[in-house]
This record gives C-alpha cells, sequence and structure tokens, in this order.
C-alpha cells in the first residue's frame, strides 16, 4: 500500500455573491498533482469568477481553498496573509490571462518580461537572468534575437507565448489559464495548445484552465467541469463527460459544437 | 518688520510638516503623506523643499540655497530672496557656514556637518512611478517590500545600452528597507547619501515628504554582474582644477569648444581663492 497522494489544490463548498446574483456557489473540487482541469461553460457561467477566486484576485464570501505549500503542507490561502499570498502568486502559481496585454509589461522587453519573476524572488545577477529569459523564449519557440523587443512588436500569438514564458520561468506547479487561446487563429491555437501540452507533460505542472472551446480541454485536460449558472451541473473523466453528456446542458453544449 | 508670519507659513501649518518630517526620521525612506499648501511660486519650483525648509528655520539659522550646484541661479536667488524677505534669516554662499541648505539636484561638494540640515526638492517621490502606474499598487508594493521591478528597469537600462545608463534620480535602498529616489541628483551623488547631516525631502505637487536620518546605510540598487558605478565626466574642472567634483560642460562657441566646470559654484570660488587653476583660467600677473 502506498500512502494516499496529498491534493495539490482542493476546493470546499466555495461561494461568491455579487449582491444577489450568485457568481459561482457550491463548487468544490480536489486536483492532484500533474493533473490539468479543465472548466467549461457559456459566458456568464461564473467559470471566471470561480478561477479569481481560486487565484485569490477575488476574495469568496464563504468556503476554502486548501493549498498544499512546499514549506509548510496543506494550508487555506484564504486565512493567509497577503505577503504570503502574494509570494505564492510569485513562485508557485501562475495566472495566464486571456488577453497576454493583461499579463506582460507592454513597455518592458520581452527578456525583462521573463526576468521580472526572477527577479522579484531575488535574482541579482544580470547575466544569469538573461541567459535564463532567452532559454524560456527558445522553450515557447520564440527566437533569440527578439529577447530585447517590446512585446507590442510581437504578434498575438507570439504576446500569448510570451505570456506564458514569463509566467513558467519561476518553476510553478500550478497554472491558471483564463482562456488561454481566446482571440488567437486556429493555426496559432494549435501550436500553442501542442507547446502548452509539451510543457504540462514534461514540468509534470498542474494546470486549471477556463475555457468555452471544448476542443481545448479535449487536448489538454484530464478532467472536466461543466458550469451553469453558478453551479456546477457535471463533473467527470474528459472523454467520458465529452462522449457521454449526462446533464441536458452539457448535452447541448456537446451537440453545438459546428463541424467542419 | 515684515508682514508676514516668520517664514511665510502659519504656525499650525509648519506643526503640520514638523510631524511629517519627525515621522519621515522616524521610518528612513518613507514616503509620509502632509497636506502640501499652495506657495506663491508655481510647482515645479521647489515648493516641497520650501516647506519643508519654512517648518526647519529657526531665526538663527543660517541658509544657503543652491539649484543644480549653483548659488545664482533663478530658482536658487528667488528662493533666497524669499526666505530673507520672510523670514530674515541670515543668507550665506558657503556651505561650511549654512546650517539649512535647501538644493535643487546636487548635494555639495563640502562633506556635510552633523549641525546642517539638507533639504532637498523632489518632483517625483515615488521610485516605481513609472514602472507601475497604480499608487494603490507602489504602497502596498512598499509596505510588502515588493522590489523585483525595480531592478526590471536596470535591466532594461543594461539589455538597451549595455551598462546601467540611469544616471540620475538613480533608487537607492535606505537602511534595507525603503527603495526611495533620492530626487534627480545625478549618480555621482549617491555615495554622499550616506551623511552626517540630516536630509529631508520634500514633493509640494505629491503632498510626500521623506527623511534620511543622519549616518543612515543607503545602498544604490545594482547586479551583482554590473556593479554601481557613481560615474563623472572625465576631465578636471577648466577653472579650479578639481578633479573629483561633479562637472557642467559648458558649450563655449558654435565651433566644438566646450570647458568642463564644477557644478558647486561655491566649491569651485573657494578652490580659485585657495590658489588652484584649471586650464582655462585667466591667466593674471602673466610673466
Amino acid at each position: 500500500m502506498t500512502a494516499p497522494i496529498t491534493p495539490l489544490l482542493s476546493v470546499r463548498d466555495l461561494r461568491k455573491t455579487y449582491g444577489h446574483r450568485i457568481g459561482c456557489a457550491d463548487v468544490g473540487f480536489d486536483l492532484y498533482p500533474g493533473e490539468v482541469l479543465g472548466i467549461v461553460g457559456e459566458s456568464g457561467s461564473g467559470k471566471s469568477t470561480l478561477l479569481s477566486c481560486l487565484a485569490g484576485h477575488l476574495e469568496p464570501d464563504q468556503g476554502e481553498v486548501v493549498f498544499d505549500t512546499r514549506a509548510d503542507g496543506p494550508r487555506d490561502t484564504r486565512r493567509m496573509s497577503e505577503p504570503e499570498r502574494r509570494m505564492l502568486g510569485r513562485t508557485d502559481w501562475a495566472f495566464v490571462h486571456q488577453h497576454a496585454r493583461d499579463g506582460l509589461r507592454m513597455g518592458v522587453s520581452a527578456g525583462g518580461n521573463v526576468g521580472e519573476r526572477l527577479m522579484a524572488v531575488g535574482a541579482r545577477n544580470y547575466g544569469n537572468i538573461r541567459n535564463e529569459a532567452i532559454d524560456w523564449l527558445g522553450r515557447v519557440e520564440i527566437d533569440e534575437t527578439r529577447v530585447d523587443d517590446r512585446p507590442s512588436a510581437f504578434s498575438g500569438g507570439m504576446q500569448q507565448r510570451l505570456q506564458i514564458a514569463r509566467n513558467l520561468v519561476t518553476g510553478p506547479r500550478l497554472v491558471f489559464m483564463d482562456e488561454p487561446t481566446g482571440g488567437l487563429d486556429v493555426s496559432v491555437q494549435a501550436r500553442l495548445l501542442d507547446l502548452l501540452r509539451g510543457l504540462v507533460r514534461d514540468m509534470g505542472l498542474s494546470a486549471i484552465i477556463v475555457t468555452h472551446d471544448l476542443a481545448v480541454v479535449r487536448l489538454l485536460a484530464h478532467r472536466l467541469m461543466v458550469m451553469k449558472s453558478g453551479h456546477v451541473v457535471e463533473h467527470g473523466l474528459t472523454d467520458q463527460v465529452l462522449d457521454d453528456p449526462q446533464h441536458s446542458y452539457t448535452q447541448l453544449l456537446v451537440s453545438s459544437i459546428l463541424q467542419v | 518688520m515684515s508682514d508676514y508670519n516668520f517664514a511665510y507659513l502659519d504656525e499650525q501649518t509648519k506643526r503640520m510638516i514638523r510631524r511629517a518630517i519627525l515621522k519621515g526620521i522616524a521610518i528612513p525612506g518613507y514616503q509620509v503623506p502632509f497636506a502640501s499648501r499652495e506657495m506663491p511660486m508655481p510647482y515645479g519650483w521647489g515648493t516641497g523643499g520650501v516647506q519643508v525648509t519654512a517648518a526647519c528655520l529657526t531665526p538663527d539659522d543660517t541658509l544657503k540655497v543652491i539649484d543644480q550646484g549653483a548659488d545664482d541661479t533663478t530658482n536658487a536667488v528667488s528662493i533666497r530672496k524669499f526666505f530673507q524677505r520672510t523670514a530674515q534669516v541670515a543668507t550665506t554662499e558657503k556651505t561650511g557656514k549654512a546650517s539649512v541648505i535647501q538644493t535643487r539636484h546636487r548635494i555639495p561638494e563640502e562633506p556635510l556637518r552633523e549641525d546642517q540640515i539638507l533639504v532637498y526638492q523632489v518632483p517625483i517621490p515615488e521610485p516605481l512611478r513609472f514602472l507601475e502606474p497604480r499608487e494603490t499598487e507602489t504602497r502596498k508594493m512598499h509596505a510588502l517590500e515588493e522590489y523585483g521591478l525595480m531592478h526590471v528597469k536596470l535591466y532594461e537600462d543594461i539589455a538597451r545600452h549595455g551598462h546601467i545608463a540611469t544616471a540620475y534620480a538613480y533608487p537607492v535602498k535606505v537602511e534595507g528597507r525603503y527603495v526611495m529616489d533620492p530626487s534627480p541628483i545625478p549618480k555621482f551623488d549617491n555615495p554622499k547619501l550616506e551623511s552626517a547631516a540630516i536630509q529631508l525631502f520634500g514633493a509640494g505637487r505629491e503632498q510626500r515628504i521623506y527623511a534620511i536620518p543622519p549616518f543612515t546605510r543607503v545602498v544604490s540598487l545594482d547586479f551583482e554582474d554590473h556593479p554601481f558605478e557613481a560615474s563623472k565626466a572625465a576631465h578636471p574642472c577648466d577653472l579650479c582644477g578639481a578633479t573629483h567634483s561633479y562637472l557642467d560642460e559648458v558649450i563655449t562657441d558654435d565651433a566644438g569648444g566646450r570647458m568642463f566646470v564644477c557644478s558647486d559654484t561655491d566649491y569651485c570660488t573657494t578652490r580659485q581663492e585657495a590658489g588652484h587653476r584649471g586650464r582655462l583660467s585667466p591667466q593674471e600677473d602673466a610673466a
């Protein structure tokens, strides 16, 4: 018998309301190390609210978000002090925004963008920071010669890849992604998904991906949560949910995919 | 008898400013908000520095005002006249004889003493301003000591220019805690921030006061492989021959002629009176 694995992130009874309106309610799940969880649902179903609550950008009204920290084991992030939570946000967590502009410093070169998190945790050697930045640009398929260019000179797909490099440089264990492929054309999307799949596998990342694109979760996610009106209506293995949807909303969602 | 209260500001205002100054000295490098008053001069002319000076002055003080190191430029002359008229204090151009020195963009070359106060005029007190535009966020970054962003600026300098090209307003860390903008002094002056005198910084438009108490540790930020360097023009002064003072470059004609002179006029004059001569000194007793 092996010891049971501690979940990396354990969410219980999470609830966030905007006045009388429900953002999300009664959400609970466990995310194990190396696992990718997809959250799908239509616009306004509360999936982005849920992600913001998990990542500590929004204060949930009730519930707990327990993260398995490196130093002290499982801890409720809601009870952490703000400096601790922000430190977590710079080291073990990463957040990939839908719009790369929200996640990048547009006035700072690509190398500076990647190096920021390193400098934030105390790196003070220019040569090392730069080499690390160049290494990461290579991993997300951005040419080394672009290291001193600003993100504003990059295409949308490159900006998104730069944002991913900037987030992964400190070796986080949990990545939150909010519609990482939104606003990109299909060929660029495919390339980005391929890249993400490789990175997740190579680094053993756990990830929570919010999207409305079922193809994205089919490719990336091990498990799937379907949300509607702030509630989780269906939860299971990705293939199982997509191939044999039980809830009427999931059936509608799956049958709405356009076939080429 | 002047119709002004001593040093222009009313007593309650001066008390308020003194409280801010005391708090600033208690927390070196921390920007203390204060209720900046309108002064009879435009923002950008030293309204913050003038208010701090007004709160520090006593009738026995001797005031010196410098602008870019010079005692005789517009800004210095008008502020000196302002306090002559509203406080009737003695004024001087000699660094050693002054008890309060208000300065814009320089620290005097002559080392300061424990009984002196140096007041800086500060245009933008927030060192993180051009990196992070949100005031709420920069305050939080100061509170939580999140200063990685400051190094991003230096990183960008090296990436673009091959060396740290920031030549003035070079960020410093005060007593191992707060990152501070030392006002736009040249980075040549940064080592002089560790001083025996009290150093007070006043930003009128931004309504902030901060301070460096005497003998406080002030470290200029840098990288291990690109260390801080207090740079200056590689020339001696053309009037007094000084090799270790900060120099101004003066264009003398339209044919490429130029000269380098000490930016600290008092320092230069004192040296010339002591017999030091530079390349372009007038040739008296030519024989």
